[in-house]
């Protein structure tokens, strides 16, 4: 029996390079062996986008792409779809899962340095399929056709308006009518399902070589390659990614799939924060609801759109300043010179920043789901900011600090005081 | 002028959608009780479906209530719909939007977007309003189009507005509401009536949710061991790693 196995795969492997490539990713692929809880969110993001792609197949079949019949399309397949249900509220709640997983994912980098040479070319895939998610995530939002959807969706689109001189004929080119409508659904559709899948896949694809390609980093920041035996090649501190890693890895997805499940079974709404109550009143186009928030994973560069005030008669800037948001995170391998990688053997003063960071996009994130007055106004008499709303002041002052963390880096990073870095890791 | 008309009555609607303010009870609900739930589904049917349809809740869905096929032909279907159609108001959207102004909801899903305490407070808040074309009125959505169509059962309550001054000297206003005409029902069986029609209206938002909540503890028992093992498997494999 083993003999004939054996046949079999000598016969595939001279046609197709299926054990070197098992030992290439998995079996030889040396990963550092001092891998902490931070370093679970890599294969996390890989299972929830298995998760998204199987889930929206099936959805798919019973999801009707039009504006008469989306809704009910949807509720059909939460009543009448066996085991629908399950698989609609797999899908919105790993939409939201993949958000917290990638964003666990980004500040490991931060952390450990893993966006520094020479992987800022990972990070720049990273960077690529995160813009990509957030694109998933906003067509798809649209397709329930609930108010929420409709109107979160005529918010972004006419935020394109705003570009000077094109920014009307882009926003009616985006939507392909001059409201958000049955045209606007139907390429929408056609984005979620199908475009932006197929560049994420080839995004992920290439995250994942390029990082085969110079191995993984780790929590010391240090280069496991730098050491190897000299008889084998092998690094010193590296050991083979499957099985380790693999039976690893098991364990992070049975916790993460307890967490996901919880939110699944027993509160697939998140208390507003998944599923929104206005989302289950049907889009109208007559009617705009009060209160407009985009969900959770969105409202920290909302915050940013709303602190920036409008100049010139335009919100443009404030336009502007979301994309930066978004966009500056591909600058940080060239903008942090700090000699070392990992926060281990960083300074008091990356460690304030990063700090400070975390913030302010946590502060953001929470003030753009609620409206500009939820903390009251500052009184007429206060110097400066009297009158004005409390909210919005501070998102200024930490959409400030959330550039700053940036703009400073390449100065506070090259000053801090650094400690020495072992020559081995350290566990 | 039409037009005119309709988008002013549409922000009145909206001007009340944001009227957060009011003071909501919570729902006596018991997802579990189905004669509630079978209770419920009677007044829905009776009171509710002549005007507003559930489009997407189809009749023998009520199995899960412990209703029988027979039972539900019988006694809640009144327009001549088969037992594996979906619950559609036998009232013309066109004529209703004439009527009241504005087409009523489909209530299929009311629940989720207005929350069962809202309902819970809302059908309890009606009053005589002889300035409303309808001759009604409610605390919770003032200027609502909707009738009071369980006022038979609950009577006619009246809005009293009294001043109030406190200790400061400051004046504000206190609306309450008072029964003045009774109702076939006295008003704890009112409000019991109430409960049930909004866990009926709770459980038609999402029939699926008592499975989903009785499954979710297998699955979390199920991943619960699978840890163990998990954990188990990565020890034994991470034994030779120092």
């Amino acid at each position: 029996m083993e003999k004939y196995l054996t046949g079999v795969l000598n016969w595939v492997d001279e046609r197709f390079p299926l054990t070197a490539n098992w030992k290439a990713h998995l079996s030889e692929y040396y990963a550092p062996k001092n891998f902490n809880f931070w370093y679970y969110f890599g294969s996390l993001a890989l299972l929830v986008l298995v998760i998204q792609i199987v889930t929206g197949i099936f959805l798919t079949m019973n999801y009707k792409p039009d504006a008469n019949l989306a809704f009910a399309s949807v509720e059909y397949i939460m009543r009448d779809v066996s085991w629908g249900w399950l698989i609609r509220y797999m899908h919105s709640t790993g939409a939201s899962m993949f958000f917290v997983v990638v964003y666990l994912h980004m500040f490991r980098g931060l952390l450990y340095g893993s966006h520094r040479n020479p992987r800022e070319l990972i990070w720049l895939f990273g960077v690529a399929i995160f813009l990509c998610l957030m694109g998933e995530a906003f067509f798809g939002y649209l397709l329930p056709w609930g108010q929420m959807s409709f109107w979160g969706a005529q918010v972004i689109v006419n935020l394109f308006t705003s570009i000077p001189f094109i920014g009307p004929d882009v926003s009616l080119w985006l939507r392909g009518d001059f409201t958000i409508s049955d045209a606007t659904l139907n390429r929408f559709f056609a984005f979620h399902v199908i475009a932006l899948p197929l560049v994420l896949l080839g995004l992920v694809a290439a995250h994942i070589i390029a990082l085969h390609e110079v191995g993984s980093n780790n929590p010391d920041g240090i280069e496991i390659k730098k050491h190897k035996d000299p008889k084998t090649g092998i690094p010193l501190d590296g050991i083979p990614f499957h099985p380790y890693y693999t039976v690893k890895d098991i364990v992070g997805v049975v916790v993460f799939l307890v967490v996901f499940s919880a939110i699944v079974f027993f509160g697939p709404e998140m208390s507003g924060y998944f599923l929104e109550a206005n989302n289950f009143i049907p889009a109208d186009p007559m009617k705009t609801p009060p209160h407009i928030a985009p969900v959770w994973y969105f409202t920290p560069y909302y915050s940013i759109l709303r602190a920036v005030p409008p100049m010139f008669g335009s919100q443009f800037p404030g336009v502007v300043a979301m994309g930066s948001s978004v966009v500056v995170f591909a600058l940080l391998p060239w903008l942090d010179r700090s000699p070392v990688k990992s926060i281990r053997y960083r300074g008091s003063k990356y460690k304030a920043w990063l700090a400070a960071f975390v913030v302010s996009f946590l502060v953001l994130g929470y003030l753009g789901t609620e409206v500009t007055t939820v903390w009251g106004t500052f009184g007429q008499g206060v110097p400066v900011v009297g009158g004005v709303d409390r909210a919005t002041v501070a998102a200024r002052v930490f959409t400030l600090v959330y550039f700053l963390f940036f703009a400073l880096m390449p100065f506070y990073t090259r000053s801090d005081k650094t400690k020495p870095v072992p020559e081995r890791v350290t566990g | 002028m039409k037009k005119l008309i309709l988008l002013l009555a549409l922000l009145v609607s909206g001007a009340a959608l944001a009227n957060e303010g009011a003071h909501l009870d919570k729902a006596p609900i018991d997802p579990t009780n189905q004669a509630s739930l079978q209770r419920g589904v009677k007044l829905f049917a009776n009171y509710c479906l002549g005007c507003h349809s559930a489009a997407y809740m189809r009749y023998n869905r009520l199995r899960d209530i412990g209703l029988t096929d027979e039972q539900i032909k019988e006694n809640l279907i009144f327009t001549g719909a088969k037992v594996g159609d979906t619950m559609q108001s036998a009232m013309n959207p066109e004529e209703s939007k004439k009527w009241f102004g504005v087409t009523p909801p489909d209530l299929s899903v009311i629940a989720r977007s207005r929350t069962p305490d809202w309902l819970y407070t809302y059908l309890r808040s009606f009053y005589r309003d002889a300035s409303r074309p309808s001759g009604w009125n409610n605390t919770v959505f003032p200027n609502v189009g909707m009738p009071h169509a369980l006022w038979q059962l609950q009577g006619e309550q009246e809005l009293k507005t009294a001043d109030v001054v406190d200790s400061q000297e400051n004046k504000t206003e206190v609306h309450t509401l008072v029964l003045a005409k009774k109702g076939t029902l006295s008003p704890l069986e009112y409000d019991a009536a109430v409960a049930d029609l909004v866990n009926y209206l709770a459980y038609m938002a999402e029939p699926a949710k008592a499975q989903r909540l009785q499954l979710g503890w297998f699955v979390l028992l199920y991943l619960g061991l699978f840890f163990l093992v998990a954990l188990r498997l990565k020890k034994e494999f991470w034994k030779d790693v120092h």
